[in-house]
């Protein structure tokens, strides 16, 4: 009898698992397309952490609906289940497990996040720690390659600006080599706006009045989109822009050409809703922030 | 009679003036000090106010069932996220479960009365006040705040109207407000716990709850503070030019993050932990057998209460913090699953090899264990780093958050009103109309909240009153499951109101349930014990049949 019990317990915990590494599996799909050199390594960590949550939530639930099940008491039953206060071999090992596993997850976090690499601000918080974040920046993901393209981005109400300094170029669509490092140097104009690539899957808060660094790997051309990620207002919604990663050929010949427009004016939509509010039929009345002039750049879509 | 002390007066005489203001309906507007008629305020209050921030949710999910903006204006969908979530947040959570505390931490430990009756009424008079404060922001020129119940600034320092009395003004009056009385309630739940309890209710013969309620109170005293504090500067910058937060001006945004996020993450603990709590009440009645582990379990509140304080840069992994403090604080987010999977554990424990009966508070209680079960994986996942940095201000956050507070702290509230309705009304309610009400806010809960998830991994933003036509499906998805949760509010209502007027009387003890609060009649008269009892057992001892208070005459072999 308990060798039938020891068996079933085996066998669930092998089907388990089989459904769980499953589910890991699946969960590269209910991503965006892997754009960026970063986006390897999360995906891979976010599998990794679906295939370990799968396993508990599963097995949790398969336990309590076990219960529910076969475990119910009859319409005339009112006896008390067994007096069972505790367990002092179970209690520990269920405290040990957890712990393991957290160390687990949070060395594979920080092995992760040490390859990318994507800098950010230090200069918050001058503190020399011994955690190895210094290292990091030495050995890149790719440390072959430093970074090639430093460009400014320019945030503000509601409008995202890219500056190419060394080819004089501004432009409301930002531009990428694939397969190069590159370097941004992030600033706002007037509230934290966030920069944020769901395909990259790489995010940064802008901070007003603060310069922030910014590196990346992008791999796949394409076509992919900004957004704002911290709530900047009003038009919030709108504050979007296409990032186009080409081959190094097919961008340097865009900037060459870009270099040959003339500065214009770029539409704007928030700029655009904010004078049709006043015209609009149904009125609040609750005023909004005025969006900021529509940038002067040589290139918009 | 010279050697009586304070302690004597208070539990034994009991004599307090207040607490002859009737019996009827109207005391339940009165200025009264009784912590039942208090206890009840809240909730009721909170109910209505929980009403509120629904109406603004359905226009949030009206507003995304499509991806254009055009249902409300931006600034109208703005203000309506923003106080959605203070409304749900400050007038919903933290009243009702203080609410259900006030109520039932006395009845629990053996006491008359909270240990500062006229404070308690004062704490929860404050929480109407602030409530009308927020509404009548809706009538101001600029409208209701709009910055989120985050309020970071420079956003929320930004003041199109050009009026001193706006929406941003009025919201942060009503959360220091709603600070305040929640620090009051706190000094008063950490003083009657530690000082009124019954001769024999040691600390480990207290009830879960009791030690759940203590843990998140202790919580609030250390971590309101500071969200009032950051409140108040706020105003400061606000209203009379200081520059704290206003980078403008030399101030530094990120410092309010910290300011706000110090309190508002482990708030999160003050509002699940009374919950865990109720959960460790109800689990054991309905499957008939002790709480596994309760020592544990009881410790693990005070461990999570601890840990809490040192989670709150998780909101700001993408906020300009260096990398050393992105993976410390990864590392001590991580380690609050520890203490919660020990609960998790010791439920599952209990209810293993039990006599179930899936009464309408098991059904709630059972659901809201499974969509905790849920929220914490979500939560391991954005607690580490990388993740969290693609993931965070999306869908997926908002997704994990729900399950937490919806599908976990309002199942366990409903859970609660059921358990205890009998006891407070001195009614059953309608089993049926329970059942079903469970039904519809599960089902509505999962096809509401589940969508978020695939929506924050694809990208799409959280705040957003309009996206990208390629989140539609789910949004859609997410709306209707939103009105279907809406309407489950419905056959409570209903069920409410009707057993309260007409439902069949309840005994004292209609589950058979072990604990001081199931001895007294149903509703408990105005002092809760004629007598003071003396306990001599652990709490849940189902299946052991062994006493839990000491009959007259034989206290004196107890003490």
């Amino acid at each position: 009898m308990k060798i039938w019990n020891v068996s079933i317990i085996i066998v669930s915990a092998i089907a388990l698992t089989l459904v769980s590494l499953w589910i890991g599996q699946q969960a590269y799909s209910w991503l965006p397309p892997q754009a960026a050199a970063e986006s390897q390594l999360i995906d891979d960590l976010f599998s990794f952490l679906v295939t370990l949550g799968a396993f508990i939530f599963l097995g949790v639930t398969a336990t309590v609906i076990y219960s529910v099940t076969f475990h119910r008491a009859g319409k005339y039953d009112f006896k008390d289940g067994p007096p069972i206060e505790g367990n002092i071999t179970v209690e520990v090992v269920w405290t040990v497990i957890p712990i393991l596993l957290v160390l687990w997850i949070a060395g594979y976090s920080y092995q992760v996040y040490d390859q990318m690499a994507i800098r950010g601000p230090m200069e918050v918080v001058h503190l020399h720690t011994p955690m190895g974040m210094e290292s990091a920046y030495a050995a890149p993901m790719d440390s072959s390659t430093k970074p090639v393209e430093n460009i400014e981005v320019n945030a503000k109400q509601w409008a995202w600006v890219f500056r190419y300094p060394n080819q004089g170029v501004t432009s409301t669509e930002l531009h990428l080599p694939s397969d190069r490092r590159v370097h941004l140097a992030m600033q706002s104009e007037d509230v934290i706006h966030g920069f944020y690539i769901p395909a990259f899957r790489l995010k940064q808060d802008i901070i007003p009045k603060r310069t922030i660094d910014f590196e990346f790997t992008p791999i796949r051309v394409g076509k992919y989109r900004l957004t704002d990620s911290q709530f900047s207002g009003a038009y919030f919604a709108t504050m979007q822009a296409n990032v186009v990663v080409e081959s190094a050929e097919d961008y340097d010949k865009w900037l060459a050409e870009v270099a040959t427009h003339k500065p214009s004016p770029a539409p704007n939509q928030a700029a655009a809703e904010y004078t049709l509010q006043t015209k609009g039929l149904i009125k609040t009345g609750w005023p909004a922030v005025k969006p900021a002039q529509p940038p002067l750049v040589n290139y918009s879509n | 009679m010279t050697n009586i002390s304070v302690k004597d007066i208070n539990i034994t005489s009991g004599a307090n003036p207040d607490h002859e203001a009737g019996t009827g309906w109207k005391r339940y507007f009165s200025f009264s000090t009784d912590h039942k008629v208090i206890g009840i305020q809240y909730i009721v209050t909170a109910f209505v106010l929980f009403l509120v921030g629904g109406i603004f949710a359905m226009v949030i999910r009206g507003e995304l069932i499509t991806p254009e903006s055009d249902l409300v204006d931006r600034t109208v969908y703005n203000a309506m996220f923003t106080m959605h979530g203070t409304v749900m947040l400050f007038g919903w959570t933290f009243p009702v479960l203080v609410g259900f505390a006030n109520y039932l931490v006395p009845l629990m430990i053996g006491a008359r009365d909270m240990a500062f009756p006229r404070l308690n009424a004062v704490a929860f008079w404050m929480v109407p006040v602030a409530a009308i404060l927020l509404m009548a922001s809706f009538f101001v020129p600029g409208g209701p705040a709009q910055a989120g119940w985050w309020s970071y600034p420079p956003v929320s320092l930004q003041n199109p109207s050009g009026q001193l009395i706006n929406g941003q003004f009025i919201w942060l009056l009503a959360v220091a407000v709603s600070g305040v009385s929640s620090i009051m309630g706190a000094v008063n739940f950490v003083t009657t716990i530690v000082k009124m309890r019954a001769p024999g209710m040691t600390f480990f013969r207290m009830p879960l709850f009791v030690w759940a309620v203590f843990s998140a109170q202790i919580i609030q005293l250390f971590g309101l503070p500071a969200l009032t504090a950051g409140a108040v500067m706020l105003l400061f910058d606000l209203t009379v030019g200081t520059s704290f937060f206003d980078p403008a001006k030399g101030g530094n945004a990120v410092l309010f993050q910290h300011f706000f996020w110090f309190y508002s993450h482990p708030a999160v603990y003050v509002i699940i932990l009374p919950v865990f709590g109720i959960f460790s009440e109800i689990f054991p009645v309905y499957a008939r057998k002790p709480l596994f582990g309760y020592r544990v379990v009881a410790i693990s509140s005070l461990l999570i209460a601890g840990v809490s304080a040192l989670v709150w840069v998780h909101h700001m992994y993408v906020s300009g913090t260096p990398g050393w403090m992105r993976l410390i604080f990864m590392l001590t987010t991580m380690f609050v699953s520890v203490p919660t999977g020990i609960k998790v554990f010791a439920w599952v424990a209990t209810i293993w090899g039990g006599k179930l009966r899936l009464n309408t508070p098991m059904l709630f209680a059972l659901g809201g264990l499974i969509l905790f079960v849920f929220a914490g994986i979500t939560g391991i996942t954005l607690s580490s780093v990388p993740l969290d940095i693609h993931v965070n201000n999306t869908y997926y956050v908002v997704g994990h958050f729900h399950y937490v507070l919806y599908g976990t702290v309002t199942m366990g509230m409903f859970a609660a009103i059921y358990h205890w309705f009998p006891k407070m009304t001195g009614r059953m309610y309608n089993e049926g109309w329970g059942q079903l009400h469970f039904w519809l806010a599960f089902i509505g809960t999962n096809l509401n909240f589940f969508p978020m998830h695939p929506l924050g991994l694809q990208g799409m933003l959280r705040r957003v009153s309009s996206y990208a036509p390629e989140y539609e499906f789910w949004n859609i998805v997410a709306s209707l499951g939103g009105f279907l949760l809406g309407m489950s509010t419905l056959p409570f209502i209903l069920n409410m109101i009707a057993s309260w007027m007409h439902g069949k009387p309840a005994p004292e003890n209609p589950w058979r349930a072990i604990g001081l609060e199931w001895l007294v009649s149903s509703p408990p008269p105005v002092e809760n014990f004629e007598e003071i009892p003396v306990v001599i057992s652990e709490p849940y001892g189902y299946g052991k049949s062994e006493p839990l208070v000491a009959a007259a005459g034989e206290v004196h072999n107890h003490k």
